[in-house]
């Protein structure tokens, strides 16, 4: 892997966020929104529930993780249509980047645009409403770190469709996130599914990390194996996604898209 | 032979776009494609670039397989530049020959931008974003692009289409200047007779999908009793069955 190369797409991002204000306002709107809506519900809840008596602002940790994933996975797909939309796919492909070092490169921008959003919101919600994510302590970088690789993962599907089915596989990229959220448990116990849901559920990295996360919250614990349990899964869905996008590029180069992928 | 094209075929579901050419070119010649729409320049062009997978047939770049050999190493001696594909809207001039220039690993990069930024009088407009310059300075930056990694091998689109005669004539001079001065071999893809016969040594005749002449502008134009390329590109674009 050439790291210059990495930077230097990352570089065409930084560089497409840094031009603009409205994007950068963008950015940080969406999760600050968030915050607030979720943390008024929160307030609420902590008063009115038994449930979230003992620990303010669980359910507001739950947004500001589940945004995590969202924006993680939101920036990989919108740098990728970034190309399509700026027809400059073509430059892109026929540079001499890897296939590996374009995924590596909007893996790890993809952080960082989602942080730029995440960070001040996480930070508006400490004097807001006296709930700070980074009570969770150490295990928050454990958690972090599967809803990163799932998010990235997530990307790199909608990312495969886009190269598969074109431009046209734009709106799946918006609705992709949505679709998984019901079977995440974010705000709710697993058992609050149906039996058969849950097994379906358990396949996924985001029961364990939210079920973790409120153990922590609720009992001052921490449970390793299930945090691992979910950087496994997280680790098997992103080896499948890179698979997946590996046999749509290779698939895309037999159908000739790449040379006239555009709006 | 520093290209060498060999039975080169490509079929997209069941219609053959290109039909087992076989063509070479010498280094720092500069050879022209021409044929009518659909006759399968892009695809070769596409297939020459690694952006599509050639259904039969190789493509061997200074004795290097394209599609064995690392697709990086080659395409850091290869650049394209087509008014067809653009460059991110978004980003200053400036920025994308610095994001280009970083993804073809050029070395002393700020000269090299400011070097060809002075050759293709691009300067003045370093900080405007890409978007909001005209057709004519867009091609320009566009070749810029093209030219930043000092290709080896460059492949030109149709490379002055939709500009303006006298934006037209710098850039065709511009790449003669550019050829007589650096070590490059071109395919240039054009419609523009008068271009193709002021830039090539030789060009390749295509129609659906086959090679159907080559030789040298004037060989051609002799061998099938025109008086100019036009005028030849007609007769065998026309032709029923124009083949060599």
């Amino acid at each position: 892997m050439d790291f210059s190369k990495i930077y230097a797409l990352g570089l065409r991002h930084i560089y497409l966020i840094s031009n603009s204000l409205p994007r950068i306002i963008d950015l940080i709107y969406w999760p600050t929104v968030q915050i607030f809506l979720w943390g008024f519900i929160s307030k609420f809840f902590t008063l009115s529930s038994d449930y979230y008596s003992n620990t303010v602002g669980i359910i507001l940790t739950a947004a500001i993780l589940y945004d995590f994933l969202f924006r993680v996975s939101i920036s990989f797909n919108m740098m990728f249509l970034e190309e399509i939309w700026s027809r400059n796919f073509t430059n892109l492909f026929i540079a001499p980047i890897r296939i590996s070092e374009i995924i590596t490169s909007l893996t790890l921008t993809a952080i960082l645009r989602a942080l730029i959003g995440l960070v001040p919101a996480a930070i508006l919600a400490i004097p807001l409403f006296g709930v700070s994510v980074f009570k969770l302590g150490l295990p928050l970088l454990l958690l972090l770190l599967p809803l990163y690789l799932f998010g990235v993962t997530l990307g790199l599907l909608v990312t495969s469709g886009l190269l598969r089915f074109g431009p046209s596989f734009e709106n799946i990229a918006w609705a992709s996130l949505f679709f998984l959220a019901p079977l995440g448990c974010i705000y709710y116990p697993i058992e609050i599914l149906p039996y058969s849901l849950q097994i379906v559920a358990k396949g996924l990295p985001l029961v364990h990390i939210f079920e973790e996360m409120r153990n922590i919250l609720l009992n001052n614990t921490v449970n390793y194996f299930d945090i691992i349990k979910s950087i496994s899964i997280s680790i098997v869905y992103f080896i499948l996604g890179v698979i997946i996008f590996y046999s749509s590029y290779l698939g895309a180069k037999q159908r000739g898209t790449l040379i006239n992928m555009g709006e | 032979m520093f290209i060498q094209v060999k039975n080169l075929s490509k079929v997209f579901k069941k219609n053959l776009a290109v039909d087992k050419i076989n063509f070479h070119i010498d280094k720092n010649k500069t050879v022209g494609l021409l044929g009518p729409n659909g006759c399968g320049k892009t695809t070769s062009i596409g297939m020459m670039l690694g952006l599509i997978e050639p259904s039969e047939g190789e493509i061997i770049v200074d004795n290097k397989n394209l599609n064995s050999f690392k697709r990086d190493k080659i395409l850091s001696r290869i650049n394209f530049c087509s008014p067809y594909i653009e460059l991110p809207k978004k980003l200053t001039v400036k920025q994308n020959l610095e994001v280009y220039g970083r993804l073809y690993g050029v070395k002393n990069l700020s000269e090299r931008i400011l070097e060809i930024s002075q050759d293709l009088d691009i300067k003045n407009f370093f900080k405007r974003k890409t978007g909001e310059l005209s057709s004519g300075q867009k091609n320009r930056v566009s070749l810029a692009k093209s030219l930043i990694n000092k290709p080896e091998i460059l492949l030109l689109d149709e490379p002055t289409a939709s500009l303006d005669p006298d934006i037209g004539d710098f850039v065709r001079s511009y790449i003669q200047e550019y050829r007589s001065k650096n070590q490059v071999t071109i395919l240039l893809a054009s419609h523009n007779m008068n271009e193709v016969e002021r830039l090539c040594d030789s060009i390749i005749m295509m129609k659906k999908g086959k090679i159907i002449d080559r030789g040298t502008c004037k060989e051609i134009i002799k061998k099938h009793g025109r008086n100019n390329l036009e005028e030849t590109f007609l007769k065998l674009a026309r032709s029923e069955n124009g083949l060599q």
